[in-house]
C-alpha cells in the first residue's frame, strides 16, 4: 500500500455496469508521486490523507462483488508519526 | 521481497475491516547499503516489527494476506519478518 492525497474526482457517465454504485477519486501518492484514479471503499473526500491497496487485492475492498479496480482507497489516515527520516 | 525500514507508524480510524486490530507500519525501502531506496510504502504487521527495526517485506497480495491471516482482503503488503543480518558474499 502507499500514502496518499486525495485532489479530485473523476465522472464517467459511461463506464462498466459493476462500476456504477462507485466513487472515482485522483488521488496523488505522497510524497511527490504520480496521480492515480483510485476507487473509493471507505467514503474518502477531497484533501484527505488515505492509504491505496493496489493490484489484484484492490477488488476484495468490494467483495462479494468483483468489481474491476487495480488501485483502491482502503484507509483513511489520522496521523502518519514518521519518527525516522 | 523487499529489505526496508520501520520509520513511522500509520494511525487510520476509518478503513477496511481486515486491517482491524493490525499496527500499521511506514516502510522506507533500502538498498543493499542500507541507504533510502525509493518511496516510503504502507505495510500490515504480521510480526511485530516496531519502529528501527530492519525488516523483510512483501509486496504482493497472496503473501501479504496469508501472513496476516486474512485470505481475500485489500491488503498488498506486509512485514514477515525482522532482520538480524544480511551477509553479502
Amino acid at each position: 500500500m502507499y500514502l496518499g492525497k486525495v485532489i479530485g474526482r473523476v465522472v464517467c457517465s459511461v463506464k462498466n455496469d459493476v462500476l456504477e454504485a462507485q466513487k472515482l477519486l485522483l488521488v496523488r501518492r505522497l510524497p511527490n508521486g504520480p496521480a492515480v484514479v483510485a476507487l473509493d471503499a471507505v467514503g474518502a473526500g477531497a484533501g484527505e490523507t488515505v492509504y491505496v491497496c493496489r493490484g489484484r487485492e484492490a477488488a476484495f475492498a468490494f467483495k462479494p462483488d468483483e468489481v474491476p479496480t487495480e488501485a483502491t482507497i482502503v484507509a483513511i489516515v489520522d496521523e502518519v508519526q514518521r519518527i525516522l527520516p | 521481497m523487499i529489505i526496508a525500514r520501520v520509520v513511522g507508524n500509520v494511525i487510520a480510524t476509518q478503513k477496511q475491516a481486515a486491517h482491524e486490530g493490525k499496527k500499521i507500519l511506514l516502510l522506507q525501502p533500502l538498498d543493499l547499503s542500507d541507504q533510502p531506496a525509493g518511496d516510503v510504502i504502507v505495510a500490515l504487521d504480521a510480526v511485530d516489527a516496531g519502529v528501527g527495526d530492519r525488516v523483510l517485506a512483501v509486496q504482493e497480495g497472496f503473501s501479504a494476506m496469508t501472513s496476516v491471516g486474512h485470505i481475500e482482503s485489500p491488503i498488498d503488503a506486509a512485514v514477515i519478518g525482522v532482520i538480524d543480518e544480511v551477509a553479502i558474499a
